[in-house]
């Protein structure tokens, strides 16, 4: 299957066009000199990534990545840029390393390893058509899935007291 | 669609991931580069499960964990960069040397 196949499907253009949202986002959240402006444009590569969900017929998941991380954590980062006062202005030195380039090599490393097996392992194989509704969903949470769901809202208090003991000036 | 352009996406996502956990020195920029590491593992464990489509959307679940948990660690992770930061009047994560010996 070359190119031309695939980009003749029109949810591959959609795809494309997502995808080069979610990448450029992504990288300027890496390489932006502005703090604030990296915690917004991680809000677009999370929309990204939620459209793609809704690509692949996963309509639950692609709903709670837009309430819990544009809703809540980007929120929280934007409270946590305000409170540790990171340099928020245009000539704020220093928010990188200086060895850039060995950092890029490790990415590309990563990023060759990775794409490399799975498209050995995969090729062109296709997605299967459909939607997952959200009571096929729901029924595996509270069904097959019901005790990893506890631990992990058991996790989420853990959390939740964890956050408020470190938070909390000390009463001496 | 075939699901290996989520695969390849996911991992260029995880690498630009990886190159700002490496290269920032802000704490809380290290976060958001994390972010975007779980962002990528979330986009495979959904594409798999729409590859497999198995009948208790398996994918679906795991990605959601995988939202929780992450959300979980952005709290206590700030909580601990706000920490440092009153301790220490600094996020930088080069300047953490207290336990280098």
């Amino acid at each position: 299957m070359g190119f031309a196949d695939w980009i003749s499907e029109t949810e591959n253009i959609v795809f494309l066009v997502i995808s080069l949202f979610l990448v450029g986002s992504a990288v300027l959240v890496v390489t932006v000199r502005n703090v604030v402006h990296a915690a917004l444009l991680l809000v677009v590569a999370l929309a990204g990534s939620a459209s793609l969900f809704i690509m692949l017929g996963a309509e639950f998941v692609a709903w709670a990545m837009v309430l819990i991380y544009i809703g809540a954590v980007v929120v929280l980062f934007l409270f946590g840029i305000m409170i540790t006062r990171a340099p928020t202005g245009r000539d704020s030195v220093g928010l990188d390393h200086k060895r850039r380039w060995p950092a890029a090599l490790v990415a590309a490393a990563t990023f060759a390893t990775i794409a490399t097996g799975t498209t050995l392992a995969f090729g062109t194989e296709k997605i299967p058509e459909g939607v997952v509704g959200t009571d096929l969903l729901g029924d595996s949470l509270f069904g097959r899935y019901v005790i990893p769901f506890e631990v992990v809202s058991f996790v989420l208090l853990a959390a939740l007291i964890g956050g408020i003991v470190l938070a909390r000036k000390d009463p001496e | 669609m075939i699901v290996n352009q989520f695969l390849v996406l996911a991992a260029l996502l995880f690498s630009i991931g990886v190159y700002g956990v490496l290269v920032r020195r802000n704490a809380v920029l290290v976060l958001l580069s994390v972010e975007l590491m779980l962002a990528a593992v979330n986009i495979n464990l959904v594409a798999f499960g729409s590859y497999i489509a198995d009948a208790f959307a398996s994918g679906q679940v795991f990605a959601l964990f995988v939202i929780t948990v992450s959300a979980a660690e952005v709290g206590i992770g700030l909580g601990i960069i706000v920490l440092i930061f009153r301790n220490r009047s600094s996020a930088n994560v080069d300047e953490l040397d207290l336990m280098k010996w």
